[in-house]
This record gives C-alpha cells, sequence and structure tokens, in this order.
C-alpha cells in the first residue's frame, strides 16, 4: 500500500491496519526534515490548510500548524472565540463560507462528538479530526503507536496498559483502537465511574478494576489526563485520592516489565497522573511523543494531498 | 350525503370480537349497519373494498402538533392532514406549544383552530403543571371544561412530589396523568442509549435505568395514590418488566410505545443520524423484542407515534445540537403492521392498540364499529408497497428515519362522520358516482 484508501482522517474506527502502517512509514521518513538546519520542504506548496479549533488547544494546534509549514503549505486558522459561530452562524454555514475560500484541508478540533464527520457531508476539502468531543482524536494515536514502534521496534505481542478516564476520553478511544488494529493486547483500568459499565471489553480492550493488574507485565504505560472538572462531576472524590490510588507511583512501576514506556498525551498533572520523577525518569517518552507528533501529522498531510492528485 | 355502503372489507372490531369479510353501511356520517348481508338503502354507493381492512379510525394519543408557537414545524392543519393521510381520525396534542396548554384561554385556541382547519378530531392534552415548571397544578378542572383530556408535562418529567399530587388531584375528575417518566439526574447530557454504540460513536449515553427507575417511581405513586397513571413512550425491557408487574398488582397503569421502539434499535444512531435521535432513545435489540412481546401480552396498551416534527434547522447540524424526536404519523401503519405480518400480533391486537383502546383510555369516541358510533372509519390496504419521499409526505417537517425506505401497508380511505377527509384514490368521491 503506498496510498490511503480514505479521504479524510477522522478517526482510527476508519482506518485499516496497513494504512496505519503506512502513516508510521511516511511518518518515519518525514521526521528527519525536523532535524534539518532548514527545516521546511516544498511538498504541500501552494496548498492551503485551515486550521478549526472550537475548543482550546496549545500542543496540537501548534503541532499541526507546524507539520503544515514543515511541508510548504499556508496555513490560517480561527479558534472558537474568533469565529462567526459566536455570532449565531451555524457550523455548517461557518464551514461553508470556508470551504468557498478554496482551502485544501480542513483541520478541526471540535467538542462535539462527530462533527468532522457532517463536516465532510458538507465540504469537498479534505477533513482531519483533531479530537472530537469524547469520541476520537486519531492523530495523537497515531504518534503514541509511532513512538512506541520507534522505541521497541514492533508492536504486535506488546501488552498496552492506559490509565485514567477511559469512558470520556477521546484519547483512549483512539488509542485502544490504534495499538488493537496494530497487534497489541491492550488492558485499561481506572476508577468505576471512568470505566464503562458492566462490560469487561471497550473497543477491543480488556477492562480491568485494579490498576496493578493492568500494570502487570505491561511494555508500555499510558497515563490520561485527569480533567480537575471530574471532581465536581462526582467522578472521583478529589484529585489526591485519584493520585494515591490510580496514579503511576514508582513503586507500582516495579509490577511492570523491566524498560517500560511511559507515555502521556499532555498537558501532564505533575503528580496526578504520575510522581514526577516517573514522568522525567529514564522510561519517560512524553517529550519523543510531543516532537513525533509533528512527523506524524506530516504524514497526514502529505498522504492525503497524495490521494487527492 | 348519500349512504355508503362498503362491501368485500375486511372488518376488524376487538372490541365486538369481528374479523371477518363483510359489509358496512354509513349512513348520516353514522355507521349504520354491519354485517354479511345487509338491507341497503336504494340510494347507496357502494365502494367494494377487495378484501381491505376497515376498522375504527385510528386515534393517536401522542402528537406534537406545534401550533401554537412553532408553526415552522407543523400546524394543526399540516399535523392533523399527515394524520389523515396516516388513517388517523383522532389525535391528542402535548401541551408543550409555545405558549404552554397550561389554560383554558390555551386549550380552547387549539381546539378554534382545529374546528377551522383540522382535518382529523383534536383532543388537546393539558400540562400538569404551569409552563410545564414543574411547579404548581394547572387548573385541571377548568382544563378539563374547555375541552383538554389528559394532563401531561411530555418533555419534562415531573418531580416526585408533583407527580404524587397530580396523580391525587386528578383522581376528583377522574383525569389521566400522561408521564414521560425519566430520571433526569441519569439521563443528563445524554445523546443517545448508553451501551457498546455510544462509546463506538463517543457519545454520552442515556443509560435504560434513567427511563426504568422513573417508570418504576410513577407506577409505585399511582399505586400509593389510586390514580389514573399512562406511561408514554415506553423503550425498554426493564420497563415493560415493571409495567407488566405493576398490572399484575392491580395498579390503575395504562402504557404506550411508538413504532420506532419496535422497529429499529440505536444502530440507527451510527453516521450521526440526527433522524434516530430521539428522547427515550433507541435503544438495543432486546429491547426491541422486549417491547413487541409487551405489545403481545396487553402490558403495552397502545401504539402511539410521539409524532415530534423538527425543521431542518434543528436537526441538519451536530448531533450534540439536534433536537430530540421524529415523525410518525405517516409511517405507524406500515410499521405496526409489520407485527401482523411477522405473526407477532393478530390484526384484532393491532386495531385494539391503534383505535380502541386509545379512546379508552383518553374517555373519547371512537374506536369501535358498532352499529349507532360515529363513522370515523380507516380503510387499510395492508399490502401496498411505498416508498417514504419527501413528497410523500404531508407533515411539514421530514426528520423521519425511514426517509427512503420501502413501507408496507398504508391508509387509503379515513372518514370522519362519513365524510372523505384522505382519499388520494378518489375512492368515495361522489364523482364516482355512476349517477
Amino acid at each position: 500500500m503506498n496510498c490511503l484508501n480514505v479521504c479524510h482522517i477522522l478517526g482510527i474506527s476508519t482506518l485499516l491496519p496497513e494504512e496505519i502502517s503506512l502513516i508510521l512509514d511516511t511518518a518515519e521518513s518525514l521526521k528527519e526534515i525536523l532535524d534539518r538546519p532548514i527545516k521546511k520542504v516544498p511538498l504541500l506548496r501552494g496548498k492551503t490548510v485551515v486550521h478549526l479549533f472550537f475548543e482550546p488547544s496549545t500542543r496540537t494546534r501548534l503541532s499541526f500548524e507546524l507539520a503544515a509549514k514543515r511541508l510548504g503549505a499556508d496555513t490560517i486558522g480561527i479558534s472558537a472565540g474568533a469565529s462567526s459561530v459566536k455570532k449565531g452562524e451555524t457550523l455548517i454555514d461557518t464551514v461553508r463560507n470556508i470551504e468557498a475560500m478554496r482551502p485544501d484541508v480542513i483541520v478541526i478540533r471540535h467538542p462535539y462528538s462527530g462533527t468532522p464527520y457532517l463536516l465532510t457531508q458538507y465540504v469537498k476539502s479534505a477533513v482531519i479530526n483533531a479530537g472530537d468531543g469524547i469520541n476520537e482524536h486519531p492523530s495523537q494515536a497515531l504518534l503514541d503507536v509511532f513512538t512506541v514502534r520507534e522505541h521497541l521496534g514492533h508492536i504486535e505481542g506488546l501488552k498496552v496498559a492506559i490509565l485514567g478516564d477511559i469512558l470520556h476520553s477521546r484519547v483512549a478511544h483512539s488509542d485502544i483502537l490504534a495499538f488493537t488494529k496494530m497487534g497489541a493486547e491492550v488492558v485499561v483500568s481506572g476508577p468505576g465511574t471512568m470505566l464503562p459499565p458492566r462490560q469487561s471489553q471497550v473497543l477491543g480492550a480488556r477492562v480491568v478494576l485494579r490498576t496493578e493488574e493492568a500494570i502487570e507485565d505491561a511494555d508500555v504505560i499510558i497515563a490520561l489526563r485527569i480533567q480537575r472538572e471530574r471532581q465536581d462531576q462526582s467522578l472521583i472524590p478529589s484529585i489526591r485520592e485519584y493520585a494515591t490510588f490510580f496514579g503511576l507511583w514508582p513503586e507500582r512501576l516495579r509490577l511492570a516489565r523491566p524498560g517500560v514506556l511511559i507515555m502521556h498525551p499532555g498537558p501532564i498533572n505533575r503528580g496526578v497522573e504520575m510522581a514526577p520523577e516517573v514522568a522525567d525518569g529514564p522510561y519517560s517518552v512524553i517529550l519523543d511523543q510531543v516532537t513525533n507528533g509533528v512527523a506524524v501529522r506530516m504524514a497526514l498531510l502529505a498522504l492525503l494531498f497524495k490521494k487527492g492528485e | 350525503m348519500r349512504p355508503l355502503l362498503f362491501t368485500n372489507a375486511r372488518i376488524i372490531d376487538p372490541g365486538q370480537d369481528w374479523d371477518f369479510l363483510g359489509r358496512l353501511l354509513v349512513e348520516n356520517g353514522i355507521i349504520a349497519a354491519v354485517g354479511q348481508s345487509l338491507e341497503v338503502p336504494e340510494d347507496a354507493r357502494t365502494i367494494d373494498l377487495k378484501g381491505k381492512w376497515l376498522v375504527p379510525g385510528l386515534i393517536d394519543i401522542h402528537v406534537h402538533l406545534r401550533e401554537p408557537g412553532e408553526e415552522y414545524k407543523e400546524t394543526i392543519e399540516t399535523g392533523t392532514a399527515a394524520a389523515a393521510a396516516g388513517g388517523f381520525t383522532a389525535v391528542a396534542c402535548m401541551a408543550n406549544t409555545r405558549p404552554v396548554n397550561d389554560s383554558a384561554g390555551i386549550t380552547k385556541f387549539i381546539l378554534e383552530r382545529a374546528r377551522e382547519v383540522a382535518k382529523t378530531r383534536v383532543y388537546p392534552i393539558a400540562a400538569v403543571t404551569v409552563g410545564q415548571r414543574g411547579e404548581q397544578l394547572t387548573e385541571f378542572g377548568d382544563l378539563l371544561s374547555a375541552g383538554a383530556v389528559a394532563f401531561s408535562d411530555d418533555g419534562l418529567p415531573l418531580g416526585a412530589r408533583m407527580m404524587r399530587h397530580a396523580l391525587e388531584y386528578a383522581k376528583s375528575f377522574d383525569a389521566l396523568i400522561i408521564s414521560h417518566s425519566e430520571e433526569l439526574e441519569l439521563s443528563e447530557g445524554g445523546l443517545m442509549n448508553e451501551g457498546r454504540i455510544s462509546i463506538e460513536l463517543g457519545l454520552k449515553g442515556i443509560p435504560a435505568a434513567a427511563e426504568e427507575v422513573a417508570v418504576f417511581r410513577d407506577v409505585t405513586l399511582a399505586g400509593l395514590t389510586g390514580g389514573r397513571l399512562h406511561i408514554a413512550h415506553v423503550s425498554t425491557k426493564g420497563s415493560v418488566e415493571i409495567i407488566r408487574q405493576a398490572k399484575a398488582r392491580g395498579i390503575k397503569v395504562t402504557a404506550e410505545t411508538a413504532p420506532h421502539y419496535f422497529s429499529i434499535t440505536e444502530e440507527a444512531v451510527i453516521g450521526y443520524n440526527t433522524s434516530a435521535k430521539m428522547n427515550p432513545p433507541l435503544r438495543t435489540e432486546a429491547d426491541r423484542v422486549a417491547i413487541i412481546e409487551g405489545i403481545r401480552d396487553g402490558t403495552i396498551d397502545v401504539i402511539a407515534t410521539d409524532h415530534a416534527p423538527h425543521s431542518t434547522i434543528e436537526k441538519e447540524c451536530e448531533f450534540q445540537l439536534a433536537a430530540n424526536g421524529i415523525i410518525g404519523l405517516e409511517t405507524s401503519v406500515p410499521l405496526s403492521l409489520n407485527l401482523v405480518r411477522s405473526g407477532h400480533i393478530s390484526a384484532s391486537q393491532l386495531v385494539r392498540c391503534m383505535s380502541s383502546s386509545p379512546s379508552q383510555i383518553l374517555g373519547v369516541a371512537g374506536g369501535s364499529l358498532t352499529p349507532g358510533s360515529p363513522a370515523d372509519i380507516s380503510v387499510i390496504d395492508s399490502d401496498q408497497t411505498f416508498i417514504l419521499t419527501l413528497e410523500s409526505l404531508h407533515s411539514m417537517s421530514h426528520n423521519s428515519p425511514f426517509l427512503g425506505k420501502e413501507l408496507q401497508g398504508r391508509a387509503i380511505l379515513t372518514l370522519i362522520d362519513g365524510r372523505p377527509i384522505y382519499d388520494p384514490e378518489g375512492i368515495a368521491s361522489p364523482h364516482q358516482d355512476p349517477l
């Protein structure tokens, strides 16, 4: 395979394992551009990428913008505050107006699940989902898989533990789908309020109630960000209690395989999802994830353009 | 008007235990005679129905007509036109208009408009509480005097205390309380049924328990108070079981479901299909099967549509923002006939659910073909297939998950007081007269 089947990147759920491999391979070859003194290639010269962010984002947006610029595309963006959405215009009308200015790719982050899918029914541009509600965050999952493959050489047969708010996390959903599609065993755990009720399986991952059971013999541990407002929603009694019983502490880590990779999609709450010494420890690849994010997003743009031609 | 004689009609009336091929005579707007051979007045016009169903006019006890206040979605005129085309001779319209039907003035307005423009009979359901705010009971006596037939805050569940008082106060008038049973604390923010598919789509779920704990609460309060309770739009297996047990204990409760709950499941939401977004949400296959069993064994008394028109403004948007509800008046007959075709219920049971029981529960005329009754009649071709299209709909809105689908069975003639209100093939129209 040297071309994507899909015309949009809406979610891992719509990608075949071969497409994921193609994206990873492409990212691998594009990554060296980031280390050049002149960090730019003219692959997407004359193309326009529009970033529509209807939710606050720092790193994802920066990463997408950089990826597009590294490939020579023009980028413009709006965030919810600056868009006309506040003036009573519907999203569909906003997007039709943007479409009328002839962009090539629309990257969208939106608080409501399924919105990127909705856009594809109204625009001709390729659409990339940069996170929709509690549904998917495909580029994050792809960069996570990329990072693991880069460090461990393969995905198949690995045990990947995902800890935190599994039910309400788009990162968890996309990660589960991506790692299982690539042949890993995924185990998820977190407080009972953050797991699917009465289900031993979610999207192909095994659900376990004890954090230790998830961590045991894990090759990779992904700790998800705990949103502080979850405390107010009575999902957890306190941040402190979460940290004590569900966080990653050095003694808990001993249950995992030696050399276990520690990952986090960021932004990290130090001392909550994991101890500072874990986040900064020898097996933490959290900053590699950020670097790889740019490479993976370059790959997505490059492949969508190739597909469009 | 000349007498009308229907011949070769499959005459179905569950109240009389009738399901036979015979004749029915309409004279002066009244059903004059029913039988296999009748004395026929000389001037009668004969209509050979060739075996098609002739049933008491269908009655839909759960419809949103949107007038007053949201006439861009539906009006009393278009909503009742859709009803007539769906085989209904009467509809009961919910109180969540703008303003809310919470006073005799609004009830009278609806009835006045209905007299002017409605195709079918219209029975207003008044709100239980002022403004549907759940704080203060409406004037039940005054509203009933003005023509309201029941009370419901449909769409907005009542608190437990208010439900108790409503059931108690309604007893003074032998009035019916229709409950939208939903525990808001459990459903808040939910967009579809909670389960495997809600996770796959990343949509916050509404657990079946949100309905079931409320149904249990409401039947318990009906037991406590002795008030007459009707549970609207039952959608889960657990609710069916709770109602079954309540009936067995002698509690005065009746229940309805809607055709979509026994026809399709939560899978219809896949693709963020806003035409499948409703409250209560479409459930699982196990629920669908349990609903059918509830209809079969009589736990569920009524098939009502919960006809909820919305314009494209409310439906062509992000799933999260889309309004709840679908239209149903023009698809209820074919979808319900599926249950007869599949052998789950008899034709007579179908007529009971769509005509006889609704008339008994609301205490309104109709539901029977006995001589002397007003000639409110539906003629149904149970075999005819058609594709539901935008053009075929009489409703102003077209928010239906069945759009573009082939359906089987439809009304071909609807009469009120012997007058045709829907007759697309001109079966009963005077210019077909040989004279």
